[in-house]
């Protein structure tokens, strides 16, 4: 008689709704003529609100769930909140830019929702089986997401890149899987924390877990497996740009530590080496790269790979402190990025054809208010007090020097030092230069003009009082050591 | 007598295989299929682990697997429309707007 598992469904609540509401739009959408794009985004952004609340109650439990295929904890809960705000924020600067496009997509919300659905399975999976459904569920909506605008040659280019390296990375991911499960006998968390705990150690489970890395590495865009980032980021369009660095980063970045403290934390001492060769190189290459660049889309997609090593360097950390510092960062992050993605998509007008730095020139005199948002986004990347960016490199790089990796922080903290060189750059072509032709107005609307006031005075107050958020963040590490 | 060892490295030779066609094939549909590839060769793996240790999480696995593999290719060839129908061409050189 095969044992039918508990079902816990209040766990998975959220991922339900937005599932529904997707299924509810998709079928909602057909019998609209005209508008169906905003009838959808109201109802995904009613989703999101109503997964805020069904989410509340994760905060308190610790515990796996149907038969262990997920865990329902702290850190379940506050990737969910980053998700669903990602989600949310998205779906605020996604209205205007698809009036402007001329597409009345009520797909494109669909697959917003579906993707939110797959990440919030993926940072709670407690079983290989279940994050890598998660990670697929989102890729498959983002790669569609990304070549969307059917009608731009490089939205479909960066679609194709997206899809073919995405897919290459999964399989690598997959064989990871499989050669762990040959090693240990299971796939699940805790039976690969059995069994790496009882001191053994094959060739193959190193190669497994290896393999494993690297197909992390893959999605969280670290040196060298981010070939694909910087296409794919100039090629989608802007809003999704924006949800795609955020988003996707911080869920990869949530299963990665999952797996990796969770279950081969015995192995510690290997991978931490690997991954310490990975952050320098993420750091430097992804700071220098942005240097040269002259579209803005792609300097930010340089600057998010830079910004995936220093978070790399929390995880080399390898204490509570330094997960704790990664959840922080990311959140800090999480609004920092969105809202200088919006401010691209507004300055970008309509078809994208300003993305380029020398479109930023005279911005502070046209739009004061934006430019000073832009400046603060930017000055929160590149870590400047008072904004939470600065908080968040200070928090993970302070625990890495606890843990004694003085060399690491001292690359950090000259790279990120170089970083504030590219970041300036827009800031002095925003007041100091003044462009050759006026450029047409920048249509304003008032979700656009939401978001970025969220963003711009979350990323001030979390930077100017840090304290419960940090506590917040290691609170929801606990279960996970 | 044929023991795990054998499907292991018929699947680690399929895996290599997959991996070539994805890197030095210029055609999207064969770069496609040699994603299948590495995915199938997973697979098997999969499936003689699990026979191997009479566990059936590994075939449980397979399943999923495939439908995420068969999902994959229906962007993948939606996607190669969509550029054939910009470009007129399918080859991967020729997808080149976007670098450095």
């Amino acid at each position: 008689m095969i044992q039918v598992p508990e079902v816990f469904l209040e766990g998975i609540l959220p991922a339900i709704i937005l599932s529904v509401a997707g299924i509810v739009t998709m079928v909602v959408g057909l019998f609209i003529r005209k508008g169906a794009a905003t009838v959808g985004g109201i109802i995904s952004a009613a989703a999101v609100l109503l997964a805020f609340y069904a989410n509340a109650p994760l905060r308190a439990l610790d515990k796996p769930a149907f038969a262990s295929l997920i865990s329902l904890d702290g850190y379940t809960w506050f990737f969910n909140i980053l998700i669903l705000i990602a989600l949310g924020m998205t779906i605020l600067t996604s209205l205007r830019y698809l009036a402007d496009e001329g597409m009345d997509l009520y797909e494109y919300f669909v697959l917003l929702l579906f993707a939110g659905a797959g990440m919030m399975f993926m940072v709670s999976g407690n079983h290989l089986l279940t994050i890598f459904i998660g990670l697929e569920t989102l890729s498959i909506s983002v790669y569609v997401l990304t070549g969307v605008l059917s009608r731009s040659p490089r939205s479909s280019e960066a679609a194709l890149k997206y899809l073919i390296l995405g897919a290459f990375s999964s399989g690598l991911f997959l064989y990871g899987a499989a050669l762990l499960y040959g090693a240990s006998g299971s796939l699940g968390l805790p039976g690969l924390a059995k069994y790496f705990q009882s001191g053994s150690f094959t060739m193959m489970g190193g190669v497994g877990m290896g393999l494993l890395l690297v197909g992390f590495a893959f999605k969280v865009a670290a040196v060298p497996f981010h070939m694909w980032t910087p296409d794919v980021y100039e090629g989608a369009p802007s809003p999704i740009t924006g949800f795609m660095s955020v988003g996707v980063k911080a869920v990869a970045f949530a299963a990665f530590a999952r797996v990796f403290f969770e279950s081969l934390n015995a192995l510690q001492v290997n991978w931490t080496n690997i991954l310490w060769v990975l952050a320098v190189l993420t750091m430097i290459l992804g700071n220098l790269a942005a240097l040269v660049q002259d579209n803005i889309k792609r300097m930010l997609a340089y600057s998010s790979i830079a910004h995936a090593g220093y978070i790399l360097v929390g995880m080399i950390a390898g204490t509570a402190a330094g997960i704790s510092g990664i959840l922080y960062y990311l959140l800090a992050y999480t609004f920092t990025n969105l809202g200088a993605f919006g401010i691209v998509t507004l300055v970008g007008r309509k078809g994208e054809a300003n993305v380029y730095l020398d479109d930023y020139r005279g911005l502070g005199k046209a739009h004061p208010a934006l430019a000073l948002a832009m400046s603060i986004f930017l000055f929160s990347l590149a870590g400047i007090p008072p904004t939470a960016g600065f908080v968040g490199k200070f928090t993970i790089f302070s625990a890495a020097i606890k843990s004694g990796y003085i060399w690491l922080v001292i690359i950090g903290v000259l790279t990120s030092a170089a970083s504030v060189f590219y970041y300036f750059r827009v800031v002095m072509k925003m007041y100091m230069e003044s462009p050759d032709v006026e450029p047409d107005g920048i249509r304003f609307s008032p979700s656009m003009s939401m978001a970025l006031v969220i963003s711009v005075v979350i990323v001030l107050y979390i930077g100017i009082f840090p304290t419960t958020y940090l506590n917040l963040a290691s609170e929801s590490v606990k279960t996970l050591f | 007598m044929v023991d795990v060892q054998h499907y292991l490295v018929v699947s680690a030779a399929l895996f290599s295989l997959g991996v070539i066609g994805v890197m030095f094939r210029r055609n999207l549909i064969v770069i496609l299929m040699s994603l299948e590839l590495m995915l199938n060769a997973v697979n098997l793996s999969f499936v003689a682990f699990s026979r191997y240790l009479g566990s059936i999480e590994g075939q449980i696995f397979v399943l999923f697997v495939m439908v995420v593999a068969a999902a994959e290719v229906a962007v993948g060839l939606a996607i190669a429309v969509a550029i054939f129908r910009q470009k007129g061409t399918i080859n991967v050189n020729e997808i080149n707007i976007m670098k450095w």
